[in-house]
């Protein structure tokens, strides 16, 4: 019996997913189904919290109150999605203590861009320039992910940055038509963030292990060549308009294929910044736990009092 | 435009006296926003709950904003070409006008909910009165950063409550900003002579006016904190005049860095 029922709301999910019908959390749905979206929402959140701080970092030195400005909205708008993306995973039965546990112990992962050091200026620039852009090309699929919280989170998520990459490309601009000094800063960052940012598509198709099933279920879209591939083919131009060369001498356009090819990426570097040994890991999660440890006491306080206004306000309509 | 244009003549008829005072007295404001801006924006990706992180960089930002408009209005008052960014970036620790108060370092989370709530409600006793300033840009500047200001005091009064009578190390730890912070709050009251000369004239409210209100406000919060209000305490003086405490220095040694770097140049 219990085979029977099981099978048919299997049915109904693959039906679902075939005809393009949003899943919604009160819906019967896989358990791998569900674990592949807590890891990938989590993630998604951990990476936009963490993507806060190498940012964070030039706030207090951003060169102009217009810039300042841009750059503390900017970060936190990525605050914001966050807590969107927090509460989409809560949806699945995920509790933001565990998630933000899990990213603290190491268990969770979050993008490996972040783990790279904004050594200047330009580096911010470069970022919205490129990491933003590489992320909108990851997340404009994600709005039709078959999840709906997930998908609607999303559509919030990519209105916003596409707004954060054109003033990142404005920075480059601004940078790369302002004096030689600034035009070398701006090189400098792009070749700081040009194969970190090709590492964003993730591992190689073949090497991707989670890609064929979430692209069945129509949690992914494309896979992480073809996304890494149109990445390149849009942003080859940018960087001639702005006058930066490129870090890759492989980098040659293909008339048959319609696109750039590309030298290989670093897949060792790749692999050894996932598994904790890029430039930033430590200092990341040290200071994640540092604030979230220098804060319990102010959470603690929030709970007390709230617990003190309860009771009293209890009290108060018993008599 | 055309805004721009009936108060940029209004500014031209003021007596050059008038105009300079109100420059400094301007200036002053724009300063004691950017600073303490400046101090929240510290913690944006360090707070102790990701809400929280959230409000204080709003916060951050309205200031930010009250700064360059009052910056801008600053620069054409003065009429020498300099631009909002000239007077943040280009001015010297002992050129800046704030109050001692706002360029404390942010501490713990507690000091820097007092230093925000015992400006707070200055500022926003202070923008509800300039609102109706005879200088007509000031006006609409306070007009629109009392909306913010309202919002700021609000948070910033909560928090007091929540740490005052939450627990008992919140409770201790509410008490011990207090014991640093409060003798930087009798500078906000105390007027400097532009600020003297312009409540002469009639442009800003009597602060001693606001004072009784601020500790109406001060005493009524702490009641419901159960934090006891300090007496008798000597106040220190000298931001407004620019005699600064050595925080500031350094301050102003990260947020003009590039400018300072690589001076004349467009970001």
């Amino acid at each position: 019996m219990e085979t029977i029922v099981e099978k048919s709301l299997e049915e109904q999910f693959e039906e679902k997913i075939a005809n393009e019908i949003r899943i919604e959390p009160k819906d019967w749905m896989p358990d791998q189904y569900r674990k592949t979206l807590i890891r990938q929402i989590s993630q998604h959140a951990h990476s936009e919290i963490v993507g806060m701080l190498p940012e964070g970092n030039w706030i207090t030195r951003a060169p102009s109150l217009k810039r300042k400005a841009i750059l503390l909205s900017k970060v936190q708008d990525e605050a914001g999605h966050g807590l969107y993306l927090y509460s989409a995973a809560e949806t699945l039965g995920a509790s933001r203590d565990q998630m933000i546990a899990d990213l603290h112990s190491g268990k969770a992962k979050y993008s490996s861009i972040f783990n790279y050091p904004t050594l200047s200026w330009a580096d911010i620039g470069a970022i919205g320039w490129l990491v933003d852009g590489a992320a909108i090309m990851n997340q404009v699929p994600l709005c039709r992910t078959s999840y709906g919280p997930y998908a609607r989170a999303m559509v919030r998520v990519c209105k916003e940055e596409s707004f954060h990459q054109r003033q990142g490309f404005e920075i480059m601009m601004t940078l790369c038509n302002g004096a030689p000094a600034q035009k070398k800063m701006a090189q400098e960052a792009f070749n700081r963030w040009w194969w970190p940012t090709l590492m964003m598509f993730g591992p190689k198709d073949e090497e991707s292990p989670n890609t064929e099933q979430s692209m069945r279920w129509k949690i992914k879209r494309f896979t992480n060549d073809e996304l890494r591939q149109r990445f390149v083919d849009m942003m080859v131009p940018q960087a001639e308009f702005l006058g930066l060369t490129v870090p890759d001498p492989d980098l040659k356009w293909n008339e048959t294929k319609n696109g750039y090819d590309f030298g290989e990426v670093n897949w060792e570097e790749f692999w050894n910044v996932v598994k904790g040994n890029g430039p930033c890991n430590k200092d990341r999660i040290q200071t994640r736990v540092k604030a979230h440890e220098e804060g319990a006491w102010v959470r603690e306080a929030a709970l007390a009092h709230a617990q003190k206004r309860a009771q009293r306000e209890a009290q108060k309509q018993e008599k | 435009m055309e805004l721009a244009h009936t108060t940029n003549t209004a500014a031209q008829s003021y007596s050059p006296e008038l105009r300079e005072l109100l420059f400094q007295y301007t200036l002053q404001l724009a300063d004691t926003s950017l600073i303490l801006g400046h101090r929240l924006s510290e913690w944006c990706g360090h707070g102790p709950i990701l809400e929280q992180d959230l409000a204080m960089a709003n916060i951050a930002l309205d200031l930010l904003g009250e700064t360059r408009s009052l910056y801008q209005y600053a620069a054409e008052l003065e009429g020498q070409g300099r631009t909002e960014d000239d007077l943040a970036f280009l001015r010297e620790a002992v050129e800046y006008r704030n109050p001692l108060l706002v360029e404390q370092p942010n501490g713990d989370f507690a000091d820097t909910i007092l230093r925000q709530f015992l400006f707070d409600g200055f500022h926003y006793l202070l923008l509800k009165q300039l609102q109706n300033c005879p200088d007509k840009r000031l006006a609409a500047i306070a007009t629109k950063s009392f909306k913010e200001a309202s919002y700021h005091l609000k948070w910033s009064s909560e928090w007091v409550i929540r740490l005052g009578d939450g627990t008992e190390e919140s409770k201790h730890r509410i008490e011990k900003a207090l014991d640093h912070l409060w003798r930087y709050s009798g500078e906000l009251f105390q007027m400097t002579p532009v600020e003297q000369e312009l409540h002469k004239a009639g442009f800003i409210p009597d602060y001693a006016q606001l004072k009784q209100q601020w500790d109406e406000h001060v005493a009524k919060v702490f009641a419901e904190a159960t934090l006891e209000v300090p007496k008798n305490v000597f106040m220190q003086l000298g931001g407004k005049t620019g005699l600064h405490t050595e925080h500031l220095g350094y301050l102003l040694a990260e947020l003009q860095y590039l400018q300072r770097a690589y001076p004349g140049l467009e970001w």
